[in-house]
Formats: structure tokens, C-alpha cells, sequence
């Protein structure tokens, strides 16, 4: 009985291929958004996770400075002296240009057998190697493939290390960092029983297993940011098989009376129901996944570009399969086709054997339930003020985020019917009057797709303001930095010498730029020499300064952060922040540095030079009438004979950096745009869908004296005022988003705050490229109904009961 | 003399199955004429194609002296809006608008909307007072009330009804035929009127039987 009640119902889909093709597409669109992004961000957690447990700072406590700072190497002997089981590390970073490799030199003699490195006489490790110099540097072929740092010892690839990450014996590392003295300690597990415990043998602060999760933890946001999108594109693919299971159900409606008064039971019904669905959502899950795979793999490089650019988080840019992935993606299709089939499956339960058949029911939502949707709509705005006021965290503010489009999607159908309603009084003649009392009531019909058309323009409204403001503050911050004409660099010190000797009559200033490697408030960082110069003192973007900041960094009082720095550091203006060792000053000004993940600190030339004397100038930013810019650097490079890039104007570094931001943002712009297009099938997939059912009251009006052609191009017209007036709810609410995104998640998620920039010819272009989705949606059933032989629509009165 | 509706040799396949095999006919105005026909004998098929809504393959249909087969889409769709009344057995009113708009409607279309007719109609059909209801809560005397009312409000030449009452129980049915038939001898319009029942056809002042595509006497049936 079953097995012909499921034959019964699949012989529908034989007679339906496109509605079937629709399902299916519909499903597999939803699952592959949704599934691709968790792809992407398995991925990179995953990386996350080796890094994390590198040398087993997931399971291994670590001694750490309470500055920040290396830790004195008299400690770590006196600590090893009274029997303590600790290790040294040495840690920090390698960069040259884009190439950058985090360096861990371990004592390998002490080491605990928990921190993963590697292991003494195996591995085919030559020992002799490893612990004389030049040494040798342990990678994975990820890393070995990346670009490197110049100048490095021998490199021998091992799996299981992190990405962007090298191993090497802690003499190596002193070596190659300039650093004598340890970054942490590694506590063993088993500390001798006698010893008193390690918080009370020693001044250096102990940092618990697994608490370094910095990374993780700032990309959560990102990654949270990727699956509200995924399941926003999965909701808006959603709305298509709901489209498509309904307009099956009740084309199916009589045969499952039939079906029932020929003796079915109601149970078996549903159970074949739910087969069905079921053996749809597999097959259209099966596709679906391998579209994510294909999606995730296409995108991972972006995201990988992202997670560095913004965060400076390591992640390798391939994709691998992992089943439970996929598994997880199948459930999560099969749970959204029952999801989008419930209604029907109710419907089906409460189908009486004798009702007539009423194929429009449907369609014809009733008053009360849009005043429901718009009252709950009414709720979620309110709360979703509430909690942009008062929330004040990210959860809150992805919280805001749904309230806010939620509400939005509930309430468009009675605001779409208050518009027509109003555009209704308006009007002018028979047919006008007609088009828009017509479009009112096919407005439940509708509403679902022109929920998910509302949810993807507000979504690209919103993400694209974003970004758009980021982009333009960058934009500027950018022209206040790199303020300086020309920037050069010196192969060595002694060519720097000669450099500055020749500049010095041909340029207006020479300005040094020094760097060094420094932990600040905890994090890894860097500390810049400065010159006092005008250049800096009129253009360095300052947020935030106390009075006569410049003066104090002149004179050597004072030093400026970065914003990064001073969020997530908790400083205060004024707050003495340590450098280095011997160098403590008090912060007299904070400065936007956007794109750069790391902490950065400015103190004066004389300062830094006193501090850091090992680091010489070989980088000098020119400051030059910019007529002769050109002509100098030309100069420059035909003098000296420097390579090209040694010499570079400001425009040049302006476009690598745009390069950097745009490559950050690309993933953003990818998933706007699928969601976009999603939502544009989702509306072809309704008003293909109420085409057929519509012919009842199109015959009429075309018997009554219109074309064909004309009601295709009224068609046409309809769907274009309700995409248009759909934009036009879409827009405020895109820019609430905006704000939103600025305002709260973004400054819980990156620590900038940005002003907020409108961009009304990118609202242009997205209501042309919304016309442009609903006049293509329109155009296939309007082709058909004009197209249509009078026989068809003649057949609506001829099929009279 | 030329009658208003000239019908002349007509046939009409529907695949391979002939539905109309040469059938002419004549209709002056001022004229009622009842076609009765059992199921399948073609009495809609001709309907559809004296309303220009279906072309014949064969043979010629002239409306007030002009042949439709001249004509195209939009010259058909012109005779439909300006010189036919229409009224199908569903009644077929536009859902979404009120009473009122359903009246007025195809008069509009056609440039010629009479408020006063209007108001005329809804007075004589007894319309009052649901004016401003929709189709949906009107019964079904009541919503074949005004599908005539909009096939009259334009001052048609030619009224075409097919199955007008029978969807209605036998004394709606009756009153709304006599209605019907008031009106068009008033408007002086051709009435040509599809039915089963012969008791109906009876009431029109002639009578044709049309039996598997050809036409032939009411006692031949």
C-alpha cells in the first residue's frame, strides 16, 4: 500500500519536471551556501586548533614575564636550580615584505614530551645539525610552500605543524630573533612533589593550558559573521522549496482525496509524503554538497586573505573533505526540507476526503495572519532597538542583527499592501485599478520571495556600506600615513650611509624608519623610531591625545599606540606602557592603523636608538616636492644601481594596500552576491509557480478585451513595482545593518570604530540589478502567457464545474 | 439585409477530433437564439469562436459585417472589449476588485463607462448595498448577477452567454434569465445563448440544436 501511494505521488514530479528541477536546485542551493561556508570554517578552525596546540600550549602551562616581556634567563636557571620541570622557549616572528614565519626555538633537552616537538635521534633528524649552526628549521610543506623569509637555516618538512609556523633548537632561534634571553617557560605537567608550587616559587606569572586562544577568539567573530550568512543564504534557499512543495501539494491536493477515499489510511499518506521529501532532500543534499565543496574551495584563498589581513591569523588557503562535514550537511538539508515541507505534511493531515478541491487556497493568506506577522514584526523591531542600545556585546549585536531582519521580513507583506493600497487610490483607469488590486492579492502568493529579495538586498545594502565605509576611511588614513613622497631601502648599512649623504641636498627630509620586535601588554608587537618632524606632526591620523602629545614624544615622554593596541590592551591616556626592558613611558596618543592585526607603539628617534642601538636605519621615507619625485627616484635607482623596488612612490604602496583590502573583502562580496542571485531564483520560482494557478483570473480579463501581450507586459510591470517597492523597505533597513555593523559588531569584532559613509549610486545599481532579477524572474511565465494558444486559456471556462 | 452575427461553413478541430463540421448560422439584432447541444457537441466551441476568442480553421465569422479572420490579436481583442457582452456559467469576475469595479470594468476598457448605466444596472439586478463587496461574498445568483451587469454596462452589440444559470438552482436560475432577457430586448442586442436545458431555450425566441459539430432543427435532437 505504501509502495503505490509513494508510486501514486512520484508520478506527479514525471508530469512536473521543471517544479521537480526547481525542488531540487532550490535545496541544493541552500544546502550548498550553508555547507560550503562551514566548510570554510572547519577549515580554518582547524588551523586555528594546530596553532593553538603548538608546542602543546593547549595542554602545557607556561612562566611568562608579568610585563609581557622575555623572561630573565637568571629566573629560568634559578628555577631549574630548585628542581622545577620547566623549558625555555624563545618565540617571535620572522617578516621580510608579505613573507612572515613564526619561530619557536625550543631546548629540546628539557622539553616535556607533551609539547609536540620534535623528537630526539627519530624522525630522521640530523642532531649535529639541529644544534649547531646554522641549525635546522622543522616546517610543514604548507608553510615550505608559502613565501619565506630570506636568509634561513636548512628547512626540513614535517606534517602536523601549524601553518606559518617553524621549529628549530632555541640556540637557532636567539640567533635568528636577536633575542638571549627566553619568551616563556613550559611547565611540565609533573612538577617534583617536594617543590613548593610554581605561583609561589617564583615572581613570573603562570598561564594555564589552553589560555592563548587569542586567535580563536578575535576570529570568532569573523567566522560567526560567515555562518550568519551561510544560514541567511540557506533561509532564502528555503523559501524556494517551500514555494515548490506547496505548489505540489496542491496540485496534489484531489489525488490525495482520491487517494484517501479509495481507502489510504491518513498515517501511510504521510508517511509516503515524508518519504518522498526525505528521498528529495538526499538527492538534492548529495548535490548541494559537492556545489559547497566546490564554493569553499573557490573562496578559501579569500577568507585565508581575510583571517591574515585582518587578524593576522595563519590558516592554509587548501581545503580538505572531512565526512563529518558532509554528514552534518545532509541533516542539516534534511531538517530544512522538513522544515519548508511542514506546512504541507499539516495541510495533508487535515485534508478532508469530501472538501472541494480548492487550488488557491493557498495562496490566499488571511487578513489575520498578516496582522500576526506584522505585530511580531512590531516586536522584533522594538527588541531589536533595545538591544542595539543597550546590548553592548558581539552576541548582542548579531542579536540586533537578526531582530532587526526578521522583523523587516515579517513586516513587508502588510507594508507592501498598505503601498498598493495607497498606489491604488491613485490610479487612473480600469486596468490601472485593476493591476494593483490584482498585485495586492497575489501578495501571499508572493511574500515569501519577496521576504528572501528583501533579506538579500538589506544583507548587500548593509555589508556593502560596511565595507564601503571601511574602504573610504582606509582610503584616507592611508593619504594621512603615507604622507611622504618616496619610500627607500637600503640593501645594508653602509649603502644607507651613502644614501643619506647623497639625499641630503636633493631632498627636503630624510625621515629614518626603525623598527623592533617588542611584546606589548602581553601581545606580539612592534616599536617604531620616529623623527620629529612636521610630516608626522600635521598628518598622523591621531583618535585620541593628550596636550602636546608631539612635544612629549619629542622630548622623548611619551609614546604613541595604535588602536589595536590601546583596545585590547585596556590602556588609558597616560598609562605607562612597558617596551622593553629599562624603557617604560606613558601614552600620550592613540592612532587608527587599520589592516594590521599586530600591536605598534611610536617613540622618538634618540629613544629608540638608545633602546634598540643593534637596529640601523636602512628604510628612509623622502620628503621631496612632488614634481621630482619621479625624477629622483629615477635618480636613485640609475646612481646606486637599487632594484626597482627599493625605490617606491606613494602611489605604489597606496595600490598594494587597496590590493590588501580588496583581496579581505572578497568573500564578503562573493556571498553577497550568491545570496543575491538565490533570492532572485527563489522569486522566479514563485511567480512561476503562480502563473499557473493564475490563468483563472487572467482568462477573464483577456475575454473581456486585452491581449495577451499586453497582460505579459502588465505581468512584467507588476513585478518590477513590487521588487522596486521591496527595495525601498530593503534600503533604511540595509542601513540600520550598516550601523549596526559599524557601530557594535564591528568594534567588538576588530577594535575600530569607523564612521559610518552612504553610497547612493552603489543603491543605484543595486535597484537597477534588483529590476533587472525581477524583470528576468517575470520574463518566463509573462513569455508563456503571451505566447499562450487561446485554447489554454479558453480551457479555464471550459473546465468550469 | 446583412445580420449583425454572420457564422458562415465554420469548422474547428481539436487535434484529430472534429468539434465543429461546417456550421453557419445568422443573428440580426434585436434576436434571441437559444443553442442546445449534448455534451461534446461543440455549442462552447462556437461560442468561443463568435467571441473571437478562438480562431475556426476554416470558413468565415463577421461581426456587425467585419470578418474576424482580418483581424489580429489586438483587432480581436478590440471586438471582445467594445462590441461583445460576455457571461460564463462560473461567472468569472475579477476576485480582486469590488462589485462595483467588476461592472464598470470592461465598460472602462472599452472608453465607454456610463456611471448613470452603471447605477442603472446595479438598481435593476438588485446590486444595491453590495457594491462595495467582493466576488467572494456574493452567492452565486448574486455573482451572476453582475457578470450581466458587466457584459451590459458597455452597450454591447452582441451578448454571448454560455450556460448563464447553470450554476444556479432552477428559480435564480429562472430569475435571472428573465432579468436577461428584459435588458437585452431594452439594449435591442443580439443574444445568442449556450444551454442544456431545453425548457430554458424555450423561452428564446429561436432555437438551434447543434449535434456532433453540425447544426440542425431543436425537434431533430
Amino acid at each position: 500500500m505504501l509502495r503505490t501511494a509513494l508510486a501514486t505521488l512520484l508520478s506527479h514530479w514525471r508530469r512536473h519536471p521543471g517544479q521537480l528541477v526547481t525542488l531540487l536546485a532550490g535545496l541544493a542551493l541552500a544546502t550548498a551556501l550553508w555547507s560550503g561556508v562551514q566548510a570554510i570554517n572547519a577549515e580554518a578552525r582547524s588551523s586555528y586548533a594546530e596553532a593553538a596546540a603548538a608546542l602543546g600550549q593547549d595542554r602545557l602551562a607556561r612562566l611568562v614575564a608579568p610585563d609581557g616581556g622575555p623572561v630573565p634567563l637568571a629566573e629560568h636557571v634559578a628555577l631549574r636550580r630548585a628542581g622545577h620541570a620547566v623549558s625555555p622557549v624563545i618565540s617571535g616572528e620572522l617578516r621580510d615584505g608579505a613573507a612572515r614565519l613564526r619561530l619557536f626555538g625550543l631546548d629540546l633537552l628539557t622539553a616535556p614530551p607533551d609539547a609536540g616537538g620534535p623528537a630526539l635521534g627519530g624522525e630522521g633528524i640530523d642532531l649535529a645539525a639541529f644544534f649547531t649552526a646554522p641549525g635546522v628549521l622543522l616546517m610543514s610543506p604548507a608553510t615550505q610552500a608559502g613565501p619565506l623569509p630570506p636568509d634561513l637555516p636548512p628547512v626540513l618538512v614535517r606534517d602536523g605543524i601549524p601553518p606559518g609556523v617553524a621549529y628549530t633548537d632555541i640556540g637557532t632561534a636567539a640567533r635568528l630573533l636577536g633575542q638571549a634571553d627566553p619568551s616563556f617557560l613550559l611547565v611540565a605537567p609533573d612538577q617534583p612533589a617536594h617543590l613548593p608550587p610554581l605561583a609561589e616559587a617564583t615572581g613570573l606569572r603562570l598561564v594555564p593550558p589552553g589560555d592563548d586562544s587569542g586567535v580563536a577568539r578575535l576570529t570568532d567573530s569573523f567566522h560567526l559573521n560567515l555562518t550568519a550568512f551561510g544560514l541567511l543564504s540557506f533561509a532564502v534557499g528555503l523559501f524556494i522549496v517551500h514555494a515548490a512543495i506547496g505548489l505540489a501539494f496542491e496540485q496534489r491536493r484531489a489525488t490525495m482525496r482520491t487517494l484517501r477515499a479509495l481507502g489510504l489510511p491518513l498515517r501511510t499518506l504521510l508517511l509516503a509524503f515524508g518519504l518522498e521529501l526525505a528521498a528529495l532532500a538526499i538527492l538534492a543534499g548529495l548535490a548541494g554538497l559537492a556545489l559547497g565543496y566546490a564554493i569553499a574551495a573557490a573562496l578559501m584563498p579569500g577568507v585565508a586573505g581575510t583571517l591574515r589581513g585582518l587578524y593576522g591569523a595563519e590558516v592554509a588557503g587548501g581545503l580538505s573533505f572531512d565526512p563529518r562535514w558532509a554528514l552534518a550537511g545532509l541533516a542539516m538539508t534534511l531538517a530544512g526540507a522538513g522544515l519548508a515541507g511542514a506546512q504541507a505534511l499539516r495541510r495533508t493531515a487535515r485534508l478532508p476526503i469530501l472538501a472541494p478541491a480548492q487550488p488557491r487556497a493557498w495562496a490566499q493568506a488571511s487578513a489575520r495572519a498578516m496582522r500576526l506577522q506584522a505585530a511580531a514584526a512590531g516586536v522584533l523591531a522594538a527588541a531589536a532597538l533595545g538591544l542595539a542600545l543597550w546590548g553592548g556585546s558581539l552576541v548582542t549585536g548579531f542579536a540586533t542583527l537578526a531582530a532587526l531582519l526578521l522583523g523587516a521580513a515579517l513586516a513587508l507583506p502588510a507594508l507592501l499592501g498598505l503601498s498598493l493600497r495607497l498606489a491604488a487610490r491613485g490610479a487612473r483607469g480600469a486596468l490601472a485599478e485593476w493591476l494593483f488590486a490584482d498585485t495586492r492579492q497575489q501578495l501571499p502568493g508572493l511574500s515569501l520571495a519577496l521576504m528572501a529579495l528583501l533579506l538579500a538586498l538589506a544583507a548587500n545594502i548593509g555589508v556593502s556600506t560596511m565595507v564601503g565605509s571601511f574602504r573610504g576611511t582606509f582610503l584616507g588614513w592611508l593619504d594621512q600615513r603615507l604622507a611622504a613622497e618616496l619610500y627607500l631601502t637600503a640593501t645594508d648599512v653602509d649603502e644607507a650611509a651613502r644614501l643619506q649623504a647623497w639625499l641630503a641636498p636633493r631632498a627636503e627630509a630624510v625621515l629614518p624608519i626603525v623598527r623592533a620586535e617588542a611584546t606589548l601588554a602581553g601581545r606580539l608587537g612592534a616599536v617604531y623610531g620616529q623623527a620629529d618632524h612636521a610630516t608626522f606632526r600635521e598628518n598622523w591620523p591621531l583618535i585620541a591625545a593628550e596636550a602636546g602629545a608631539w612635544d612629549r614624544l619629542a622630548a622623548g615622554a611619551g609614546v604613541l599606540v595604535n588602536e589595536q593596541l590601546f583596545r585590547f590592551g585596556d590602556l588609558a591616556l597616560g598609562e605607562p606602557l612597558r617596551l622593553a626592558p629599562g624603557l617604560t613611558l606613558p601614552v600620550v596618543g592613540v592612532y587608527s592603523d587599520y589592516g594590521n592585526p599586530m600591536a605598534q607603539a611610536i617613540v622618538t628617534l634618540p629613544v629608540f636608538a638608545a633602546t634598540w642601538p643593534e637596529v640601523a636605519a636602512t628604510r628612509f621615507a623622502l620628503r621631496v616636492p612632488p614634481d621630482q619625485a619621479a625624477a629622483l627616484a629615477t635618480a636613485l635607482r640609475e646612481d646606486f644601481g637599487l632594484p626597482a623596488d627599493a625605490v617606491v612612490n606613494q602611489a605604489q604602496i597606496k595600490r598594494f594596500s587597496l590590493e590588501v583590502f580588496e583581496q579581505t573583502f572578497r568573500v564578503t562580496g562573493a556571498l553577497n552576491i550568491l545570496t543575491l542571485g538565490v533570492a532572485a531564483v527563489a522569486l522566479l520560482t514563485s511567480l512561476t509557480t503562480l502563473a499557473g494557478l493564475r490563468l483563472p483570473q487572467l482568462a477573464p480579463v483577456w475575454a473581456l478585451g486585452l491581449t495577451r501581450g499586453r497582460l505579459a507586459v502588465l505581468e512584467l510591470l507588476r513585478s518590477v513595482v513590487l521588487a522596486a517597492l521591496t527595495f525601498a523597505l530593503a534600503l533604511p533597513v540595509g542601513l540600520v545593518l550598516a550601523w549596526v555593523l559599524l557601530a557594535v559588531v564591528n568594534v567588538e569584532a576588530f577594535g575600530w570604530r569607523l564612521p559610518m559613509q552612504l553610497f547612493p549610486a552603489d543603491w543605484l545599481r543595486l535597484l537597477a540589478l534588483a529590476l533587472i532579477a525581477a524583470l528576468l524572474a517575470a520574463a518566463l511565465p509573462a513569455l508563456r502567457l503571451w505566447r499562450m494558444a487561446p485554447t489554454t486559456l479558453l480551457k479555464v471556462f471550459a473546465h468550469e464545474r | 439585409m446583412t445580420e449583425f452575427l454572420q457564422i458562415t461553413d465554420v469548422t474547428k478541430a481539436h487535434g484529430t477530433l472534429e468539434v465543429l463540421r461546417g456550421v453557419s448560422l445568422a443573428l440580426d439584432r434585436g434576436e434571441a437564439l437559444a443553442l442546445t447541444g449534448e455534451s461534446g457537441s461543440g455549442k462552447s466551441t462556437l461560442m468561443h469562436l463568435a467571441a473571437a476568442l478562438d480562431a475556426p480553421d476554416s470558413g468565415e465569422i463577421r461581426i456587425g459585417g467585419q470578418s474576424l479572420g482580418a483581424l489580429d490579436d489586438a483587432g480581436r481583442a478590440a471586438v471582445r472589449r467594445g462590441r461583445i457582452g460576455l457571461v460564463f456559467q462560473q461567472f468569472n469576475l475579477v476576485p480582486s476588485l469590488t462589485v462595483a469595479q467588476n461592472i464598470a470594468f470592461q465598460a472602462r476598457l472599452a472608453g465607454r463607462h456610463d456611471p448613470r448605466l452603471c447605477a442603472e444596472l446595479v438598481g435593476r439586478l438588485g446590486l444595491s448595498g453590495l457594491e462595495a463587496r467582493y466576488p467572494e461574498a456574493l452567492s452565486g445568483g448574486q455573482q451572476q448577477r453582475v457578470a450581466i451587469a458587466r457584459a451590459l454596462a458597455h452597450r454591447p452589440e452582441l451578448i454571448l452567454a454560455d450556460e448563464p444559470t447553470g450554476n444556479l438552482d432552477e428559480a435564480t436560475g429562472d430569475a435571472v434569465l428573465a432579468l436577461l432577457l428584459e435588458l437585452v430586448a431594452e439594449t435591442g442586442a443580439a443574444l445568442m445563448m449556450v444551454t442544456h436545458s431545453t425548457r430554458l431555450a424555450a423561452r428564446l425566441g429561436r432555437r438551434l440544436h447543434l449535434s456532433r459539430g453540425r447544426l440542425g432543427a431543436p425537434d431533430a435532437a
